[in-house]
């Protein structure tokens, strides 16, 4: 197969803020730069960022980076590793201020200084009264963030290659990483991108779930190539669910539905949270509500035709009350359901909403994997940034705010390294037709016609299957379950035929190539989670309800090619504090 | 996704209406699905225009939170949620 090929210093896969911040600084510094997104750059999913981005700013509260990473150590459960999160805690003030110069329009406060405003799990002097930490530019923050990193991109010249799919690495015998075979959705044309050095970051798999907050986008591309190119997956077990997404849908229904009062009922009409929560009921912390939804569900008290979702009332409220404290709730429900929460219950189910778990990564943004004795030997000329990969800086759960911190901090330490590896490195490793074809095999494999099974009913399979046994609600035996669940849906992939064969725009195409990245991840995020036997951060086993410290302080890694996983030790030690031991997590 | 017969144009579009925030993939996915066929060219042009948006504009248009200037697109966002 005689594809053309284009050179560049470095690839980018994916235009959200992550690869755009990163791809901005090598510009800057005269690097060659491709930036290849499957979607017009400025609809990356950095725009449902709403809340904002993590900077000790102390513009409204005294604050500083030392708590700063205290609170993040402690909101990931002890598992985030403690230079990475010294790293970050310590660049967001100036990563701030950056983007504030590059015309980011952050909200002010009277003195003029940047907004902020407090989110959950914010404290000063290391767990007390509540800090304000978190920087917004209204309620717009990642979308501000997009296109200001965008714009700033067409000036300084970054190539984009807008709407082309990137469909599997290419490797030499050694398993280096030389370039990406790509493919043109306006066309089905091919195009081999060679680079001397090549960032992933493709953003989350909220897609692996059939109620997710994420777009359709996200289906763990980059992950999935990652996998398929021998790089292992970490700690992909830990998945930060939402307790009420509309049920089948995924939007959120803010916890501030809740707080004014609202709460949860089951088919029989009973207020099931007084069960489980006495006192706080329907105001416990998200994982125990979450729970409870997956349980009373499970158990047979359901509502809705199907018995899968429950209720969430709001209607005892007035609609004086609705309509001026959560009129962005009515908006959703009347626009997606036909149902104003003033009369109707909404219909509510956990939703899945960020992947705490990635691609390993080193704090210079560079993609680390074990070799021999080595936990964590680089792979050269290869970087990861952003919610696909796992530095890790959020451990076992994230905090507010701190997500668009990461792909701001870890897209600007990637470049930095990377224009460090091309003064060393001025040539592009060599390549050949041999190494081209591998990658185009799989590629091929879904120009076969005839009749089989089609993309959408393995996918709608696959969704299910990770929401019933790699949810909320996690058992040995509903994962073992799920493990075998997922293999048979991964056996079935190989048997499904596309009925269109046309090039033009041929979105049936792209989602088959979507799904077998869907199904990697599906497998590492569902043997990751079996294994682990502990609850800690988003990961809840209700038959190891506890943390357990002396067995599992450590970071999964999951390999695709034998199916196996290995585990690597939490890095305590920070770049210049003392380690913050673990405690127990209160709030 | 869809269920309708291939056609280029519109294949097109689908990809136009995969977007940053779930809301929208799925208001645009189900008006692709019920509604864009039966337009006349004026609104199919209309709602091509739509789309050049940036998606927390389409956002607050199509969650009813404001109400677009131009009244082409006011037209244009009624019909997308009214096929929602």
């Amino acid at each position: 197969m005689n594809i053309p090929i284009r050179r560049f210093d470095t690839l980018i896969l994916g235009a959200g803020g992550g690869g755009l911040r990163a791809a901005l600084q090598l510009a800057r510094a005269d690097a060659h730069v491709a930036v290849v997104s499957k979607v017009f750059p400025t609809r990356s999913h950095t725009v449902a960022a709403q809340g904002g981005v993590n900077a000790a700013l102390a513009n409204v509260t005294p604050d500083n980076w030392h708590w700063h990473m205290y609170d993040t150590v402690k909101g990931g459960d002890y598992l985030g590793d403690q230079d990475a999160i010294e790293y970050m805690c310590r660049a967001a003030g100036h990563l701030v201020y950056e983007l504030e110069h590059a015309g980011v329009p952050f909200s002010r406060l009277d003195s003029g200084k940047i907004y902020q405003r407090p989110f959950g799990g914010q404290s000063r002097d290391f767990g007390g009264a509540q800090a304000t930490r978190t920087c917004a530019a209204a309620d717009r923050t990642g979308h501000a963030i997009l296109h200001t990193l965008y714009q700033q991109n067409i000036r300084a010249r970054t190539n984009f290659f807008d709407e082309y799919f990137a469909v599997d690495f290419i490797c030499d015998d050694e398993g280096t990483v030389l370039g990406a075979l790509t493919m043109d959705i306006a066309t089905g044309e091919l195009l081999v991108i060679e680079a001397k050095t090549i960032l992933i970051a493709t953003g989350g798999c909220g897609q692996l779930y059939r109620t997710t907050t994420n777009a359709h986008i996200n289906t763990g591309d980059g992950m999935g190539m990652a996998l398929r190119a021998g790089i292992p997956l970490q700690d992909m077990e830990f998945f930060q669910f939402h307790p009420t997404g509309v049920a089948g849908k995924g939007m959120l229904i803010t916890e501030g539905a809740r707080g004014e009062g609202g709460y949860l009922v089951n088919k029989d009409g009973e207020r099931f949270m007084e069960r489980y929560a006495p006192n706080v009921k329907d105001l416990a912390s998200r994982d125990v509500v979450s729970r409870a939804i997956s349980i009373e569900v499970r158990e047979g008290r359901g509502c809705g035709p199907n018995a899968d979702h429950v209720l969430l009332k709001l209607d005892h409220l007035g609609s004086d009350i609705v309509a001026k404290r959560l009129p962005g709730i009515r908006d959703t429900c009347k626009t997606f359901m036909h149902l104003d929460p003033v009369d109707t219950p909404i219909p509510v189910f956990p939703t899945a909403h960020y992947v705490m778990g990635g691609i390993p990564t080193d704090r210079q943004g560079r993609v680390v994997r074990p070799s021999g004795n080595a936990p964590e030997e680089v792979v050269p000329g290869l970087y990861a940034a952003g919610e696909c990969a796992c530095v890790s800086v959020h451990g076992a759960n994230r905090l507010g705010g701190n997500s668009l911190l990461d792909i701001l901090v870890f897209g600007r330490a990637a470049a930095n390294d990377i224009l460090g590896f091309l003064k060393n490195n001025r040539y592009h490793r060599p390549s050949n037709q041999e190494y081209t074809d591998k990658a185009y095999e799989r590629f091929a494999r879904w120009e076969k016609t005839g009749d089989g099974e089609s993309v959408q009913s393995i996918r709608a399979d696959l969704k299910k299957a990770m929401e019933d046994h790699c949810g909320v609600f996690r058992t040995e035996k509903i994962m073992q379950e799920g493990v075998e669940a997922i293999k048979a849906i991964r056996a079935r992939i190989p048997d499904v035929r596309l009925q269109d064969q046309s090039k033009v725009f041929n979105t049936a195409r792209v989602e088959a190539l979507e799904l077998e990245n869907l199904a990697d991840v599906a497998i590492a995020t569902m043997r990751s989670a079996e294994a682990r036997q502990e609850s800690r951060g988003a990961h809840s086993r209700i038959d190891y309800p506890d943390r357990d410290d002396v067995r599992w302080m450590k970071h999964s890694l999951y390999s695709l090619e034998d199916d196996s996983l290995d585990y690597k030790p939490v890095r305590t030690k920070p770049m210049s504090v003392e380690t913050f031991p673990p405690k127990k997590r209160v709030y | 996704m869809g269920n309708l017969e291939r056609q280029p144009g519109l294949e097109r579009l689908r990809w136009q209406c995969r977007r940053g925030l779930l809301e929208l993939d799925l208001l645009f996915e189900a008006f692709l699905d019920n509604g864009y066929c039966s337009l006349s060219d004026v609104d199919k042009e209309s709602f091509n225009q739509l789309l050049e948006y940036q998606d927390q504009t389409l956002q607050e248009w199509l969650l009813g939170k404001v109400t677009p200037e131009d009244e082409a697109m006011v037209h244009m966002v009624k019909l997308v949620r009214d096929a929602t």
